[in-house]
This record gives C-alpha cells, structure tokens and sequence, in this order.
C-alpha cells in the first residue's frame, strides 16, 4: 500500500503549524488542574469571542489534510505569499548580514523608529509630492504589529469605527486594549460602530449613518472586499473625520495592487496624503508583505503627520514615539536593510511590481471563474483578493462544503464580520499553476 | 516645536496615560544629551559606556546561517511566507533543549519574539490594566514604563520619585540586592530581573527560593527577565525554572541581544509554562498565544535562522566567546573603579558595573564624567529612586575604548 503523497505546499503548511497548545480554541473553556494563582485574568480578553480568524483557518486546514492526505489540498485562504523574493532584495539583506561579522559592518541598536535612509526613501518614493517627511515615517516589523501599537496608545477610552466586513485586527486589538463591550449574538462587539460596506453601496459606507467615533479604521485596497475606494470617496471620508474630529486608521497594504488603469471612477489612490487635508486627521499604516513578499520577514510602517494634534493640541507623533521607544526596539535591521533595497533601486521597484503582476494575474484568473459561473464577484482587479457572494448561505458552510468537495481552502466571509456573511474570500496568493487547478476545481463543483 | 494655537485639532482625547510618564525613556534620553555634547565638542573622542548596546561584530557561524536563509528566501523550494506566530518549530525545540533540558519545559511553552522589550509589552498587555505589579528598585525602565501605559499605576509623585501603586522593591549594598519579603505587600506581578540591569546582582538559589515561596503564598505572578543569564560566572541559577515549583508561578523572558550581539536583528523569547494558571484556572498560555496570533506577527525568519545557528553546538561556543570578551571588559572597569577607592558592584555575574557615588545626585555624575572625561554612562536614578547615588557603567564595547575609558576614569578620579 503506497504511503499518502502530500505536495510540498502541504508538507510545507504542516511543517509550520502549530503545536498542540496553540491550537487548542480559545473559546473552549479549559481549566488546567493544578494550582492556580490568585491573578485575575484580563476580562478583556475574556470577550474575545473565539481564536484569531487566521489561525482558526490554519486549524481546519491542518484537520483537512489529515484527513485526506492524497487530497493535494490547495490554500487560497490566508493571504499568505507564496513568490520568491526578488534576488535583488535578498542579495541585499545576505550582504548587509554578512557585514555585520565585520567590525566595520557590525551594528547594535538602530533607532526605535527606523534606520533614517529607510524612511527616506519610503518618504520619497511612496509618498512623492505629497509633503510627507522622513521624520513622519516610523519603519515597523509590519501593519499587525503596528495596528497593537496604535491601539495601545489610544487607550481604552476612544471610540472606534471599522467598516464591516474589515480585516479583523483592528476590532480584536481594540477588544483587547479594553475599548469595547461584550460581543452580541452576531458577533458584534458593543461600543464599536461598524459601517457597512456592500456591494449596495459600491462598497464605501453611507457616512450619515455613521456615529461619530474617535478612530476610524479605513483599509484601501480593502481586505476583504477588494474594493479600492476612488479620490472621491476619499475626500467624502477626510471630510467626515474633519467635521468630526476624528482620526483615520488608513490601511494601505494593499496599494500596490491599485490598477494603473483606474476605472469609471478615476485611478483609485493610493495613500490618504492624495487627498488635501488628510495630514491634519490621518495616520496611514502599510507594510511590505503582500508586494515584497516579507510576510515572513517582517517590515512595514507608519506614517504620523506632524500636523495630527489631540483635542488638547499635543501632537500624536510624540506620543507614538514614545510607544515605539518604550514597547518595541525597532525592526531588523536586516528586514531594513531589505527594504531599502526593494525602494532605493528602479531594480528593486520593478522586481516586487513583477511580483505583484504574478498575484494580479492570479486574481484575474479567480475573478474570470467566478464570473463565467454566473456568481456576483467583486475585487480582484485592484487587490489580490476575489469577494464572491453566495447569496442566502452561511459562509462557514460554503466553505466547509467548497474545503470538502474541491479540497480548496478559502475564508468565509463572517470572519470579517458579520457585513461578510453571504460571502467568502478567495485569496490570489499561489503559484500560477495551483490557482489554475483550483479554478478549474471550483469550476466543476460549482456548475 | 511649539503648537501653533490657531491650528487645527481633533477631538480625539490624548490617551490618560501616556500624559502621566514623566520624561522621554531613558535610554534615548542618554542618547540626546550624548548628541547634545557632540554638537557642543564635535571633535570629542566619545566613549559610549552608557546604553548596553553591542559592539563587536556577530560570528560567522550565525551570519552565515541568516545569509543562507536569506538567499533561500529567492528559491522556490526555500521561499516562506508567514511563519507560526510562535516561532519556527526547530527554533522552539533548540531553545527547549538548550536552556530548559531537564527543567520540564516543553517546545510549546517557548513563543519566540523580536525581543524581551517587546514581550514585556505584551505580557502588560496580556496582563491588562487591573493588576498591581512590584519591580526591583533600581529596575530596568521597560517594566515601570509599560506599566504606567497600559494603566496599572496613578500618577508620578515627585517626592518620592515614584508612581502610586507600583510597589518598589529595595535593591542596594545593604540587603544584598535582593529585597526583604517580608516588608513587601502583595502584587499581582512581580518583575524580577537577574541577573540585574542596572546593577548587575545575580540572585542566589536560596534567594530564589524565596521569591518562588513568596509568589506561591501570594498566588503572584513572577515576570522573570533572564537577558543577562549567560554572563553568569558562579553557581547562581540561570532560570527561575531550577526552582521547585516556579512553572506554577513564573514567565521567564530572554534575549539573544547580549549573547549574540542581536541588539539590531531582534530576538527573544518568552517561557510560559502550561501550569500558569490564572484564578479562574485558565492557563496564562492560551492568552499569550492569543495577543501573540493578534497583536504579532512573528519574529523575522531570517533572525530566527540566526538564533537556530546560535544554538548549535559552534554558535553556543562562539557566544560563549563573546560573552567571555564582554566579561573581560568589565573585569577592566570593575578594577578601575576599586583601584580608585570606590564601592563597586555588579560586573562578576553581568556585563555592567554599579558604583557608589554616595551624597551625589547620579544626573550631576553622569554630566560630570559626560563634561570631563567625555564617557558616556548611565545615571542610577534613571532606573528609579533606589537608583540614586549611583551610576551604571556597562562593559560593552571595543577593548581599546574600555582601556581608554579606564585611563580617563583614573585621571578623572
């Protein structure tokens, strides 16, 4: 009897997955049996409602595989990169690493909040033109990261708004940080204001209808959706924050994969600072993962105008450099020095555009399958993710039923929130040829 | 930069909290006055004994290991992406066998981090902000810091250089840097640092036996930070973890910042047993890994294929060298300082050496040494009141700077 063939993208997933513990759900109340001290645990993490969505997926994805170990189980669910990194950049971080077993290459501590050329180049070549300074960059180790940090220097006495379906950090870190109530039975954690974002209103939310907050949090090119927001909706949002005093959590991770093309909306931008005003109530947030492939080697940043003040007019830079210098010590250098080669170089810019073109290419490939099976699909085009709706189904059904029949791994969309159910979440991020035999068994189950 | 009044604010209150810290965190603070002394004597030859920062270059033997792994990351079968938030399984299983075999810690309670800075955050984070904590007083900075973010604490009382409701634990000459128990009320936590930064006391077996017995009969928590661990010379324990029955009452933290020479590529790792238990009786585990899987997102992977190099049996020796090169430096200053008829602690069992400047504020010393001898060092009050009277002299850097530096203490003092 032959012993189950596993590919190498699965023998690599079970490679990495976690160990008993980790996996155990969060939600499952377990009780260990020895002695137990007399600390109270946090209550907010008591709300929390189950585990992080990503790892959850993770978990069904392990369960899968061993349950069908010929299956040849494909992932389009956890946004994970699967393109090697440009040599160029690699090359860089080996000889910057190298150097560092010289006495003239070693380096020890950099500054907290980023090695200066870094920021410099981010200042010049993400955000050309648009005033930002390399003292407003502040080099992390990536948007998750970095979404902890800002939430942290809220504190639990702000409000937040996040559009429904959103990627779910910034709701469970503010879970945690205490700037919440308990969840209801939709999954909706009290004291949060979440806007709708739906195909009904081309995926931007109705903003009369939305309470004022302290914090909004924006992400465009969405996750989940897909939908990059136009100048136009842009400008309707930086006025609202104005009239409101609020300050915007701008995600961009997603914008390289803004099209050039643009459509009947115009070229969808690509940071805030395009839209005058912007510097006076936003913090925009991005990372390297998802157009360098750094998923794993961890860089991003933040950018805090001079300009954003609190009610009492201190400037939110101060602060959040103390959080940066007090809660964290910098990024690697070796990631940095990564990332100046991926900026720095019209080589490094046009290697991870190459890359990006891989995963547009993919995601082109998922929107034309869907399309042609006559189901209402959104994003794709400006993002690397496909949002697919299956109208009057639970998600977590539909995936279990696509996981089960086409051995095809993807996230439903009330993992997002509950703006997400009726859908799922189709992720761009594999090789040419799996995204190819994934279509082609999503195809077939779904005629 | 002064606020222009007419401009523009939001209505978004400044977080409570971050208005109660006194002063920017120390160690940019030392940076700026170091900066601050450099524009004003720009031909001054510094020497920086002040921030423990590393200075000799990293063995071949782990960069060569990072440089591979970076290479791979340009292949298609050595390409990764995410990793496990807890860190690479081999990553998990080298530090279980290397630093806790026979401890009966497992491979799943290690979470590998960018550094002991950062899981300190985590842990306060993890913690929330309705338990009290004790840290040693002096104490590394990070603990009261992160404490008085996340709203353990009310605010700074000047008099007594303090903020309410942490409970300062004496540290000085007089007890032997280990506080008396007996005089200390109940925390929740209780950050114990050992050996000690700032003043490099390593804690007797017996002394942890105490500690362990005192966070039992308190139901506490201890915060152990084990940084400095490998610079141990004598028979002191190198994990809270020799001591019966610390799994049920401590988290240990680590770094390979001072061993390795990791202070710029960033990794630590965090130790919770799976018998910390909280009142309710759910493990302390299954939350870390929760802000862990939330608040992060792994430490790099290229710093993680270092750290694995670390801990083969070549890397283990080649940190053990340069932590023996570090050693050597402090034997240098240690002898200095007695030669001149200080009080001189620390330095056997860590890479820093704590001198008595008694009846002297440790700002106007550091300034002092700063002006006169152009050597940057660290003054004790920095690391709270029991600091005070002191200055941290730390023993990284090139040999030549550390006799240089030692030549100018003498000719100073």
């Amino acid at each position: 009897m032959g012993m189950p063939v596993m590919t190498d993208e699965e023998q690599r997933f079970l490679e990495k997955s976690v160990l008993p513990l980790d996996a155990a759900p969060i939600h499952v109340k377990t009780t260990g049996g020895g002695p137990r001290t007399s600390v109270l645990r946090n209550p907010n993490m008591e709300k929390l409602q189950k585990g992080y969505l990503f790892p959850e997926i993770s978990i069904k994805h392990e369960a899968h595989l061993k349950k069908y170990p010929d299956a040849k189980v494909i992932s389009l669910g956890i946004g994970d990169t699967t393109e090697p990194i440009p040599s160029v950049i690699t090359s860089a971080m080996a000889e910057y690493v190298l150097a560092l077993s010289t006495p003239e290459g070693y380096q020890g501590y950099g500054p907290e909040q980023g090695q200066m050329n870094l920021r410099k180049v981010i200042a010049e070549k993400v955000y050309p033109a648009m005033g930002i300074k390399e003292s407003e960059v502040f080099i992390s180790d990536g948007a998750q990261c970095d979404i902890a940090r800002l939430q942290t220097l809220f504190g639990p006495n702000v409000t937040i708004a996040v559009q429904d379906p959103t990627f779910p950090g910034y709701v469970d870190n503010g879970v945690i940080v205490g700037q919440t109530g308990s969840a209801d039975e939709a999954g909706k954690y009290a004291g949060i204001a979440y806007m709708r974002c739906a195909p009904e209103n081309h995926f931007f939310p109705d903003l009369s209808r939305v309470p004022h907050t302290d914090v909004i949090f924006f992400c465009s090119p969405n996750n989940p959706t897909g939908h990059a927001a136009s100048a136009a909706q842009l400008r309707e949002l930086v006025d609202f924050a104005r009239r409101n005093g609020s300050i915007i959590v701008f995600d961009t991770a997603y914008a390289w994969y803004v099209s050039e093309a643009g459509d009947g909306e115009g070229k969808k931008p690509r940071s805030i600072y395009e839209v005058p005003g912007a510097r006076e109530v936003a913090i925009e947030i991005s990372s390297f993962s998802k157009f360098a492939g750094f998923t794993g080697v961890r860089l991003g940043w933040a950018v805090v105008p001079d300009e954003l003040r609190y009610a009492d007019g201190s400037p939110v830079a101060r602060d959040f450099d103390r959080i940066v210098c007090t809660c964290f010590n910098g990024a690697s250098s070796v990631a940095q020095a990564g990332g100046l080669a991926c900026l720095s170089t019209e080589e490094g810019r046009d290697a991870v555009r190459r890359v990006v073109g891989v995963y547009k290419d993919n995601a082109r490939v998922l929107v034309d399958t869907f399309a042609s099976l006559g189901k209402e699909v959104y994003g794709g085009t400006d993002s690397p993710y496909v949002w697919v709706r299956f109208p009057g189904r639970r998600s977590w059904d539909v995936f279990a039923e696509i996981l089960e029949k086409t051995h095809v791994i993807t996230v439903p969309g009330s993992g997002f929130g509950p703006g997400g159910e009726g859908f799922i979440r189709v992720s761009a991020f594999n090789s040419r040829d799996r995204v190819l035999e994934a279509a082609a068994r999503l195809k077939k189950f779904l005629a | 930069m002064a606020a222009d009044p007419a401009a523009y604010k939001t209505n978004v209150p400044r977080n409570a909290n971050m208005a109660k810290l006194q002063a920017g965190y120390l160690f940019p603070e030392i940076a700026r006055r170091r900066a601050t002394h450099l524009l004003k004597y720009p031909d001054a030859k510094i020497i920086s004994l002040g921030i423990g920062d590393t200075t000799e270059p990293i063995p071949n033997v782990i960069t060569n290991a990072m440089a591979e792994r970076a290479h791979a990351l340009s292949t298609i079968d050595g390409y990764s992406g995410y990793g496990a938030e807890q860190g690479e399984k081999k990553v998990r299983a080298a530090i279980a066998a290397t630093y806790y075999a026979d401890l009966g810690i497992e491979d799943s309670d290690i979470f590998v981090s960018d550094g002991a800075k950062c899981d300190i955050s985590r842990l306060q984070v993890l913690f929330g902000s309705n338990v009290t904590i004790a840290v040693q007083d002096p104490s590394y900075p990070a603990y009261v810091d992160s404490s008085v973010i996340m709203g353990q604490t009310d605010l700074y009382e000047q008099d007594v250089q303090k903020y309410g409701n942490i409970e300062y634990m004496r540290c000085s000459p007089e007890n032997g840097f280990f506080p008396d128990l007996s005089t200390v009320p109940r925390t929740d936590i209780i950050f114990f640092c050992s050996p000690n930064n700032p003043t490099g006391a390593a804690a007797s077996r017996d002394q942890l036996n105490k500690l362990v017995k005192f966070a039992k009969d308190n139901g506490s928590i201890i915060v152990y930070d084990s940084a400095y661990a490998m610079y141990i010379s004598d028979d002191s324990p190198k994990s809270i973890f020799e001591i019966p029955g610390a799994k049920e009452v401590a988290i240990e933290t680590a770094s390979f910042s001072k061993y390795a020479g990791f202070t710029g590529v960033r990794l630590g790792w965090t130790v919770i047993p799976k018998e910390l238990l909280f009142s309710d009786g759910h493990p302390v585990a299954k939350d870390f890994n929760r802000i862990v899987c939330t608040c992060f997102n792994g430490a790099s992977n290229i710093a993680q294929a270092g750290g694995l190099a670390c801990l083969s049996p070549e890397g283990l020796k080649a940190m053990h060298d340069v932590v023996g090169f570090y050693k050597e430096n402090t034997k240098i200053i240690v002898d200095t300082f007695t030669s001149l008829g200080f009080n001189v602690y620390g330095a056997k069992n860590a890479p820093y050496v704590w001198v008595h400047f008694p009846g002297r504020n440790s700002w106007d010393v550091f300034a002092e040494i700063l002006e006169k001898a152009n050597v940057v060092t660290t003054p004790g009050s920095g690391f709270g009141p029991g600091g005070e009277g002191f200055v941290r002299v730390s023993a990284f850097g090139h040999r030549e700077n550390i006799i240089e530096a030692a030549r100018r203490f003498k000719q100073l003092y």
